[in-house]
């Protein structure tokens, strides 16, 4: 009986979602998108009244070659901080609900790693870390940025604790790592307000579209929140996979 | 038309949260319902022979025929603040089941 309600209820709403979306002018037809008289237009051709050449263009009105970035680092950058705090918030939740006493010991695996292994995945660590480090340095100009970029060093995190029945990352460390590089965040924020107009300014030169040295404090931004999610999420990791010590 | 797809999506995760009484599926349903949301929000900004909105050195005009950014910068977002509410969900659960030893909410209210 229940299951039938809940039914009812989904096929109600899904038909409702259905029926308000076919024939709706405000929704256009798939693939037939046109962005000319919307502000993703200005995000496109950056305010200018010319087109942006990469390579060519020099000192545009927001730096990034990568159009997401620019949106999400410089247009919109102050909705960035409240995405980092609101996963800063859950990262401190999780650790509230199920961390942190003094003393504790790691889930221990049912298997014992061999030498293969051992080593392997440490070879493997390195591979990983360092394309999470390559995708958040270049995140102003290819996919990725500091997000993605922390998941991956996050992920070889993880692959170090599921390959090794001895490692144990030191949390502290990822716990000074995160609040300096959250607090350094605010603070170049409010750089651009003393340096320029507003918070989160853009206050540095923002050089040719295309060169790793270009945009201003946007791959300084990308790299900062790089560093805060991979040390949140390998904290988070970390909170799983221990447990408390049963003495 | 292939938009329905992704409410159709929605709509699957929405009745597994209304069926399900145990966590861990509530939370994959949860995740079910973001992820139809994020391609529905994506596909709104799909432009036939549009090029992902990025400048390369092969695609090097602004000019040039893009496919909507706005939107994929918001699910960018919403992909991150998803990643958060799904590890608080787990860390709940995992209290659940080290408290009352059953990730089923039925039991759970017996005890």
């Amino acid at each position: 009986m229940k299951n039938f309600l809940a039914l009812a209820l989904t096929l109600f709403l899904g038909v409702l979602l259905i029926l308000s979306l076919t024939g709706n002018t405000q929704f256009t037809t798939f693939g037939t998108d046109n962005t000319d008289n919307r502000v993703s237009s200005e995000y496109i051709s950056k305010g200018a009244a010319v087109a942006i050449i990469y390579g060519v263009t020099n000192d545009p009105e927001s730096g990034p070659a990568n159009i997401v970035t620019s949106i999400v680092v410089d247009y919109r950058s102050f909705d960035t901080l409240g995405e980092v705090t609101v996963l800063f918030i859950s990262a401190l939740g999780v650790a509230l609900l199920i961390g942190s006493g003094a003393k504790q010991k790691r889930l221990s695996l049912n298997f014992k790693p061999n030498f293969m292994l051992r080593v392997g995945s440490r070879a493997l660590f390195g591979i990983i870390m360092m394309t999470g480090v390559y995708i958040t340095l270049h995140g102003h100009l290819t996919p990725g940025g500091g997000f993605p970029g922390g998941a991956m060093i996050a992920s070889s995190i993880l692959l170090l604790y599921l390959a090794d029945d001895e490692f144990r990352s030191k949390i502290k460390g990822f716990k000074i790592l995160e609040g300096a590089a959250g607090s350094l965040y605010v603070i170049l924020g409010l750089l651009g307000l003393v340096l320029a107009t507003y918070f989160l300014q853009n206050f540095l030169p923002n050089g040719t579209v295309g060169n790793l040295f270009s945009s201003g404090i946007i791959p300084i931004v990308y790299i900062l929140i790089g560093l805060k999610v991979g040390s949140e999420i390998s904290g988070v990791i970390d909170n799983f996979l221990t447990e408390e010590d049963a003495l | 038309m292939i938009q329905y797809a992704a409410i159709l999506l929605i709509v699957l995760g929405l009745y597994g949260l209304l069926t399900n009484r145990n966590v861990i599926k509530m939370i994959v349903s949860l995740n079910v319902m973001e992820i139809g949301l994020n391609i529905f929000i994506i596909s709104v900004g799909f432009v036939y022979d549009g090029i992902a909105p990025i400048l390369t050195s092969t695609n090097s005009s602004s000019a040039l025929l893009f496919v909507d950014p706005l939107p994929q910068a918001l699910v960018l977002t919403a992909i991150v603040i998803g990643v958060g509410t799904t590890a608080l969900g787990l860390a709940i659960a995992k209290n659940i089941y080290s408290k009352y030893g059953t990730f089923n909410l039925d039991e759970v209210e017996e005890k």
